[in-house]
């Protein structure tokens, strides 16, 4: 032990992450070349009030290898695809950019145009983590725009289906449009229709009285055939599949209203019901766009190609050619980087590689695969380069063949039957025959109350309190749920998760955390001088195990060293302070002998890591999934409401452990994302209603067929599949209060209905005597509406869960 | 009263105008993104206030 150079641990002056210190600049501290260049970078163009604005704002660099990744970007069909508008010498391509994350982002991107002035403009939009940058053809290229955010820390993600959708409609900026539409309608037609309140004695006839009764009919146009377009559209499609909407009723009434009113003014007999219209259509579309209001950062519809790299090397005659995906043919040559994704089923040319299959099957130890093997798509390569050969094409091979399934057919009718549209089964009807029959009983005595009777009907049944308590209820338990980072869908998975019955939990990443572990070590007993030369050489590697064990040895200083060599697959070796150290695989320590080193079988999951100094075996770390915190108090909480299952892509090595959880009958192992799938399936078919909890790609099919999909994220702005909802790791524990809450919530719509069904009946009462004035109907419908919306938005805040509350 | 003619119609356009103007703020994107607006202002140089005019 002659010179023990310890190394000061302190945090990365860029990123804020745990450094050894020993690259400086400027005195200021970095973690990698990365984050030094990005701060030289920054520094020499004055941007340095980046650092300024947010104390550690940057992004790590570690890891991330700058070589010919974007060599796509130049090929003319995926740009015009990127581009969304070029005149010339100016083309504006909007970038997603998941690290967005403060102020100094926003600062730092905006300011892009010193870096390099081919860059005229670019804009943030935080709220959906993109930027806008419109750029000078002539100066610089779509590739070198990339290049430059990328060296900055900000690469922006491009995937498949950016290039295949356009970009999603803003149906937000629509609302807007309508809302104000019908505020400014609303507005008006009440100021006209205010004598009339008043009861100021204007006769039918004064040409002042019927000036305001063409203008309200004139007002009254754009709220009927563009404002409350979308309730008759919706109507008239339930109508069409056979079944009736709550749309149906409300397109009823607004007809009824606006025909009866109509008729009055222009028969001179009365003014008409279009302030009672005004007000409905403007409290429905404000309750529409509650409904309607999700998270536009969050993207609930991925499917693998968001996953899938957007090119790939195609190798032909020695050179390497970027190739955009979709014209990948069977039988090419590719060459597939360090931390790439393999696209397509392939048979591996190169000699050896380590492949990372946590996408496909949920286990995060990477499999070694060698020279004729099969390498199935959706593996990432965690080596060097290698070249693989095409045998299967992108949409057939193993995991994205999920896709093809019918469950992923975006065509399917959906059929949603929620609480309202239940109802409207029958209320429909039932509003039809009384007014009717209210009709026929007048019809004998006197035509124009029959008429009457049958409008006043409709109108006053109108279910615009009914209509709106649902999405009050539920989009505003939508927008608490989200404080508490979880994140739904919409409106109508609140509904579904209060009819839950069984859960089915993914085991890796999902039950487990798959950023920690348990590390237990055996063996010979390391000093700390030896933990030290450890932790000096796993730092170094970018293993996931060594990176495991490095994160394990938290708090031991590693030692400066520069001579290591890594293998493939095997170990890494090097020299520390003049020792031999050499971590890795037990045949990477015992060489190619049988060493038959016996284990108990209760470890076959686990990964073993030897560890040997100076050509001496000291022992083995063994490294087994961690599960997440509060699992037993949720299971406990769970088990007595609903049915559990954990169904695991992963062996059964730990069915003793789970079996303290679950029935054994419920722990299903092996199972690839077709049989998850398929479980789900087989559970519905038994008439359960089944939430899947799941993470990875390889629950994908699971996640959309179950009537609840959920992911578990540690990032939610990051990978999720496709689903119903997303919830943070660290409110995994929560999911008993989830499923609470969204009982609560059905009971309070409930409720509700039972409120605005007594409105309507104190309404009908007034109707069928065919005594029910406008005014009446001016004060009764909006004041049921305003009832429903106050007691749903007081309720569903009162009725959060404790457990959900308590935040950390 | 007859006055009053004038004045519904002139407070209609007037409302018309701002109906209108709405309209356009919301086309040309203004109501998308309610959050980097606040933070940008509070940046003490000229970030996008003033952009390079494309030449």
């Amino acid at each position: 032990m002659k010179r023990t150079q310890e190394e000061e641990l302190t945090t990365c002056y860029h990123c804020g992450e745990n450094c050894n210190g020993s690259i400086v600049f400027n005195q200021k501290k970095f973690c990698c070349e990365g984050c030094k260049t990005v701060y030289e970078i920054l520094n020499e163009n004055n941007l340095c009030n980046y650092y300024a604005l947010n104390d550690k704002p940057g992004a790590t660099l570690k890891g991330v290898i700058q070589t010919k990744r974007f060599a796509y970007l130049d090929d003319e069909q995926v740009k015009s695809k990127l581009i969304n508008f070029n005149d010339g010498d100016i083309s504006t391509v909007t970038f997603n950019i998941p690290k967005i994350h403060c102020s100094s982002c926003i600062y730092l991107l905006e300011n892009i145009y010193k870096l390099n002035n081919g860059i005229n403009r670019s804009t943030v939009r935080f709220t959906s983590h993109s930027v806008n940058i419109a750029f000078d053809n002539k100066k610089i290229t779509l590739r070198q725009v990339v290049e430059l955010l990328s060296s900055i820390g900000y690469e922006p993600d491009i995937n498949l289906n950016d290039l295949e959708h356009t970009e999603r409609k803003n149906y937000l900026r629509t609302y807007y449009i309508k809302i104000a539409v019908a505020f400014f309608a609303f507005g008006n037609i009440m100021l006209l229709t205010f004598p009339e309140y008043l009861g100021i004695g204007l006769s039918s006839e004064s040409p002042m009285r019927l000036f305001f009764n063409y203008l309200n009919f004139v007002l009254s146009l754009p709220l009927i055939f563009y404002c409350a377009q979308e309730f008759f559209i919706s109507a008239w499609n339930a109508l069409k599949r056979g079944s009736l909407n709550m749309d149906f009723p409300i397109a009823l009434g607004i007809t009824a209203m606006f025909a009866r009113s109509a008729y009055e003014i222009f028969s001179h007999t009365g003014s008409g019901y279009f302030d009672t219209l005004a007000s409905l259509i403007l409290l429905m579309l404000i309750g529409r766009f509650f409904q309607n209001k999700t998270y536009d950062t969050l993207s609930f519809e991925r499917d693998y190609k968001s996953y899938f790299p957007v090119a790939v090397t195609v190798v032909k005659d020695g050179n390497e050619i970027s190739t955009p995906l979709s014209k990948l043919k069977l039988g090419t040559r590719i060459l597939v980087r360090n931390q790439e994704l393999i696209p397509a089923d392939s048979i591996l040319i190169s000699s050896a590689s380590d492949i990372d299959y946590s996408f496909v099957t949920g286990e995060s130890t990477p499999v070694m695969k060698r020279s004729g093997e099969l390498v199935y798509a959706g593996g990432k390569n965690t080596g060097n380069s290698v070249e693989l050969e095409t045998v299967k094409d992108v949409s057939q091979s193993y995991l994205t063949s999920l896709w093809n399934d019918a469950i992923f057919d975006k065509n399917q009718a959906q059929n949603i039957s929620t609480l309202a549209t239940k109802m409207s089964q029958w209320f429909t009807p039932v509003v039809i025959f009384i007014a009717l029959a209210s009709c026929a009983y007048w019809w004998r005595l006197d035509l124009h109350k029959a008429m009457n009777a049958l409008t006043s009907v409709l109108i006053i049944t109108c279910p615009c309190a009914l209509a709106l308590s649902s999405p009050f209820t539920f989009g505003n338990m939508i927008r608490i749920l989200g404080r508490y980072k979880i994140y739904l869908k919409n409106t109508i998975v609140i509904e579904k998760l209060a009819n839950i019955n069984s859960i089915v939990f993914d085991k890796t990443g999902t039950l487990t955390n798959t950023r920690k572990s348990d590390l237990d070590y055996e063996g010979e007993s390391l000093g700390d001088y030896e933990l030290q030369l450890v932790k000096s050489l796993v730092y170094h590697s970018s293993h996931p195990l060594s990176k495991k064990i490095s994160a394990a040895l938290n708090g031991v200083k590693p030692i400066t060293t520069d001579q290591f060599k890594e293998t493939e697959g095997m170990g890494i070796e090097g020299w520390v302070d003049e020792n031999c150290v050499r971590i890795g695989s037990e045949k990477y320590l015992y060489g190619n002998t049988d060493t038959a080193n016996e284990h108990g079988t209760g470890f076959r999951n686990a990964s073993h890591v030897y560890v040997g100094i100076n050509g001496r075996v000291k022992g083995y770390y063994i490294i087994k999934n961690e599960y997440r915190a509060g699992l037993a108090k949720l299971v406990k909480a769970l088990n007595e409401k609903v049915k559990l299952y954990i169904v695991s892509g992963d062996n059964d090595s730990e069915r003793e452990f789970l079996k303290q959880y679950v029935n054994e009958s419920s722990l299903v192992f092996y199972q690839q994302p077709a049989d998850k799938l398929q479980f789900v399936k087989h559970l519905q078919g038994q008439g359960e209603n089944v939430m899947m909890v799941g993470d990875g790609l390889n629950d994908a099919g699971a996640l959309k067929q179950a009537d609840v999909g959920m992911a578990i994220s540690d990032d939610v702005n990051n990978f999720s599949p496709a689903c119903d909802g997303i919830i943070e790791a660290s409110q995994f524990h929560n999911i008993d209060a989830l499923l609470q809450y969204s009982k609560r919530g059905l009971t309070i719509v409930k409720i509700s209905f039972a409120i605005s069904l007594l409105y309507n009946s104190i309404g009908v009462f007034l109707a069928i005597q065919g005594t029910m004035s406008p005014l009446m109907a001016a004060i009764l419908m909006p004041i049921s509406s305003i009832t429903i919306v106050s007691f749903t938005t007081l309720a569903s805040n009162f009725l959060v869960p404790p457990k959900l509350k308590s935040l950390d | 009263m007859s006055v009053l003619f004038i004045l519904i119609g002139a407070s209609l356009i007037l409302a018309l105008c701002f109906l209108a103007g709405f309209i356009i703020s919301v086309r040309n994107g203004q109501f998308d993104d309610d959050y980097t607006p606040s933070v940008r202002i509070l940046f003490d140089d000229k970030t996008t206030s003033s952009p390079k005019k494309p030449d």
